[in-house]
């Protein structure tokens, strides 16, 4: 069955196809769009003669979807975000890195030397990291905002002018925050109150905007949303009044890592392309273009100067602690499916 | 159904029977090997047990189509009631695409007529004119159409400052701002087809309609439009059901604090729920209620034609 | 006479609507256009005249990328136009012009497929598919996938004019001793145009956007420009994209005017 379908699949497409050619020297890396800076691919191949082939995806969840579905064995290395490489490794998509492979692993800051959702860096080395938080136009609302309360129990001024992100897995672990309960609690009592507490948050929210979360605020829309440290600076630098908050509760961190893929078609090349990414003056090449943090030693004296005094990388005195985002287990992910559910229904 | 009935010309249209087979076997052979099978594919997967995170295992189960029409609480422990939230969210969908629809023919077959009626060789330039703005992609031409509705937006500014309104008018995330979405998406979907149509009108039956004393609006309703009624179908079909699954736009502009179909099966492949079954599952359901539409209006169109012919 | 008889044919009030459509369809066009000039990294907050990029777009860092993305979606969206337009044409004839046939409503239900089903179904269905097939992904797999989607675009609009064309027409020439083949192509093809172009541009503007699709069926070291687009994720949309938006809405001006003048002089000889 299957033969006959590709036979007569071959002929239908008869010439249509392009297949890329499995040259020696290439890396395939499956990675976000402009993420990373032409110039370094570029330095990169001069260094190493590798073409870096490349693929793109719009989300953590897309790139799993698209690996599930078929994409393992296509590709080298991806860059997912922190949960996303704890998934991939339960999935068993992540190859591991031997001790010794990688020249430059010593590069790897202490602080992100051993991340909960990579212990030992066995599959993965930083790539950029940042906050998720929520950025406030200091024109409309000039209060107190350090507190999560913002977003879930808004001041009359910001009622109905909040944007969230549409994305389950920030605005639920924001919520945790909030509440004070924990990622992916079992408790039931606690769910319950979680459901109940975004119901009643929603009524003050105006919409759920990932694409241009940035614009909204540029543009007056919304006059406070959940947003990036990064597009909170860019919304600045574009001229909105806003502030990036610190919130006391806490707030998320974040963090996108290269990973070896299994069944890598050029893994010894994977390995080059990680280790070039560890060199100091390449990741600050990266940082100095992302304009995120960069998770290698010796990279802070050829940062912009620009760029070490922003505040949205310089938290305020009294900010909470970062957390990074759970990935939870099945039969509490069922429920926040629930919750997200009841949320947007 | 377009296409689906005969022609109401008095020769049986018949003219190709030998070749028919050949002249539909591109269309079958495509379509069959890239969509009908992966839909079935997507058929059997809305039948087996889901994978954590994305994918299927292989065993059968119902339970896509359990979550889709039961309810079992919060911790799905609770005794079945019926589901509401998806029929809800269907319900929502079905709404807006059809005001979209309307909204689009009041302004797709004026234009459609319009362009059918101006001097023969300026006709292609203005079917480019009403295309031309969808060569620009659908998030930037959303984002711009944003810009332009906004509460201090030009639109809005333009009529406080000529005392149409006080007030500027909120549009931005309410269900019209949804509605205008699925619209602005869809509109030469409608436009081109009517045009298509009316460009072959034969325009010496209006004028006997109207040596007969006819009014303008009686001939446009009883003689053009059921002359022209395949294009107007088509042009309804093309914006209503692309507009069922679609969210892109009318997210955008309406705020996405409602699920549309097409965001909620969506989220089941790319968000954190990575649930295929149940996201293969309302794709079939929303499939089997698009086919029965289909059918109710073919037949209806048939009988109607029986009645008249 | 004359004027009776265009009098028949204008309804009072569809020219202004036909103003109001235009303005709906190019007023955010005006924005984008507007935008692409702005001196300033923001799409939304204006800081001045410049024309920096558009320089961006041809000699930009990033320039190759884009200008390979656009490439792309270009080819990809004539020819994957061009196939399902001829696809359906052929279809067409077959459902409307060769009577009463069993399978005429299955055919219907298979043409218009695509329409009904969610596209993000149709993305992993198919990725699945071209997978278990052993597809390599790339150009050609983004062309079948876009060819299958536009077939019911081309179908629909060329369906609905075939039937508002009697079919006494090609009898006539057949009983002029045309055999078949001539009297679909000098007498059923000629009168098909208006369909056949409305059909062609809508196939052309679904497959120049779609973005859920393409996202998945694409493969390594391709990108369309709707994938780029919505790719920018981790940097946010530049006023790159605006300067890239008006110069394709410059081209396909410059072929309507191409098209426009090249119609009138044929006319003249």
């Amino acid at each position: 069955m299957k033969a006959l379908l590709r036979s007569s699949v071959a002929v239908l497409t008869l010439g249509a196809m392009t297949s890329v050619a499995a040259a020696d020297g290439q890396v395939v890396v499956y990675h976000w769009f402009e993420y990373i800076p032409q110039e370094l691919v570029d330095k990169f191949t001069a260094e190493t003669g590798i073409d870096v082939v490349m693929d793109t995806y719009d989300s953590n969840e897309a790139m799993l979807a698209s690996l599930k579905a078929g994409g393992m064995g296509t590709y080298d290395v991806s860059v997912p975000g922190d949960y996303m490489v704890k998934i991939m490794a339960s999935e068993g998509l992540l190859d591991t890195i031997a001790e010794g492979e990688l020249a430059n692993k010593g590069n790897i800051s202490a602080l992100w030397a051993d991340p909960s959702f990579d212990p030992g860096r066995q599959h993965s080395i930083p790539y950029q990291w940042g906050s998720t938080s929520f950025a406030v136009n200091r024109d409309v609302y000039s209060g107190d905002i350090s507190s999560t309360s913002i977003l879930f129990n808004p001041p009359a001024e910001l009622q109905g002018k909040i944007n969230v992100l549409d994305s389950q897995g920030e605005v639920m672990a924001m919520a945790a925050l909030h509440m004070g309960i924990p990622q992916c609690s079992t408790d039931r009592e606690q769910l319950k109150a979680l459901n109940d507490m975004l119901q009643s948050a929603k009524q003050g929210w105006a919409s759920f905007n990932s694409d241009t979360a940035k614009e909204v605020l540029v543009s007056g829309d919304a006059a406070a949303g959940m947003i990036y440290d990064g597009f909170s600076a860019k919304a600045r630098e574009e001229g909105a009044n806003v502030e990036y908050a610190f919130p006391k509760e806490g707030y998320i961190a974040w963090m996108d890592n290269v990973v070896l893929l299994k069944d890598a078609p050029n893994r010894e090349n994977a390995l080059k392309f990680m280790d070039f990414l560890l060199v100091p003056e390449n990741a600050a090449a990266l940082t100095n273009w992302t304009r995120y943090g960069a998770g290698v030693e010796g990279v802070a004296p050829l940062l912009d100067e620009a760029l070490r005094a922003l505040p949205e990388a310089n938290p305020t005195a009294d900010a909470g602690k970062t957390v990074f985002i759970e990935a939870c287990e099945q039969d509490v992910q069922a429920v926040y499916d629930t919750i997200w559910t009841n949320l947007k229904k | 159904m377009a296409g689906g009935t005969a022609s109401s010309g008095g020769t049986a249209a018949d003219t190709y029977k030998n070749a028919r087979p050949w002249l539909l076997l591109p269309a079958w052979a495509f379509l069959g090997v890239f969509v009908l099978a992966p839909v079935f594919m997507m058929l059997v997967y809305s039948f087996l047990t889901k994978e954590f995170r994305g994918g299927v295992i292989w065993e059968f189960s119902t339970a896509a189509y359990d979550q889709f029409f039961f309810n079992r609480g919060l911790f799905g422990d609770e005794p079945p009631t019926i589901e509401w939230t998806y029929i809800a969210i269907f319900w929502r969908s079905i709404w807006q695409a059809a005001t979209a629809t309307l909204m689009a023919l009041l302004i797709g077959f004026p234009t459609a007529y319009f362009i059918a009626t101006r001097p023969e060789k300026l006709r292609p330039m203005w079917v480019f004119l009403i295309t031309i703005p969808y060569w620009v992609n659908l998030l930037i031409r959303t984002v711009s159409m944003k810009f332009m509705l906004r509460d201090n937006g030009p639109i809005n500014d333009f009529l406080v400052g000529t005392g149409l309104i006080n007030e500027p008018i909120t549009i931005i995330n309410t269900n019209f701002a949804v509605q205008l979405g699925l619209f602005y998406s869809y509109l030469p979907f409608m436009v081109l087809p009517i045009y298509a149509s009316v460009e072959r009108y034969n325009f010496s039956l209006s004028e006997a309609a109207a040596d007969l004393y006819a009014s303008k609006w009686v001939t446009l309703r009883r003689i053009l439009l059921p002359a022209v009624k395949p294009g107007v179908v088509a042009g309804c079909i093309l914006v209503f059901v692309p507009s069922l699954g679609s969210f892109l736009a009318p997210d955008l502009l309406g705020g996405a604090k409602n699920f549309m179909i097409g965001s909620l099966i969506e989220e089941q492949f790319k968000g954190n729920a990575g649930n295929w079954p149940f996201g293969a599952a309302a794709s079939m359901v929303l499939l089997t209620m698009v086919l029965i539409l289909l059918l109710i209006f073919a037949r209806q169109q048939a009988r109607a034609q029986k009645g008249t012919g | 006479m004359r004027r009776a008889k265009l009098d028949i044919k204008s309804y009072p009030g569809f020219f202004a609507i036909t103003l109001v459509c235009l303005l709906i369809l190019y007023a955010p066009l005006l924005v984008v256009t507007v935008y692409s000039l702005n001196d300033s990294n923001s799409i939304t907050n204006w800081e001045g005249v410049s024309l920096r990029w558009y320089v961006d777009v041809f000699s930009g860092p990033e320039s190759q990328k884009f200008k390979a993305a656009a490439w792309n979606s270009f080819t990809i969206a004539i020819i994957a136009a061009t196939v399902a337009t001829t696809i359906a044409t052929l279809a067409a004839t077959a459902m409307i012009r060769s009577g009463a046939f069993k399978l005429r409503s299955l055919s219907f239900g298979l043409i218009s497929l695509p329409l009904m089903v969610p596209e993000i179904v149709l993305a992993v269905a198919t990725l699945i598919f071209f997978n278990s097939v052993g597809f390599t992904r790339g150009y050609g797999t983004i062309l079948i996938a876009h060819i299958a989607f536009c077939i019911p675009f081309a179908y629909l609009p060329i369906a609905a004019r075939m039937q508002g064309i009697d079919a006494s027409y090609e009898q006539a020439a057949q009983d002029l001793y045309a055999t078949k083949r001539q009297a679909f192509t000098r007498i059923l093809l000629p009168m098909m145009m208006p369909g056949v172009i409305s059909g062609f541009l809508l196939a052309f503007i679904v497959s120049l956007d779609d973005f859920i699709i393409t996202n998945f069926v694409k493969g390594a070291g391709i990108e369309t420009l709707p994938t780029a687009i919505f790719g920018s994720v981790k940097q946010g949309i530049k006023p790159n994209i605006m300067a890239i938006s008006t110069l394709l809405l410059g081209v396909s001006i410059l072929l309507v005017t191409i098209s426009y003048v090249v119609s009138k002089s044929e006319k003249t000889k």
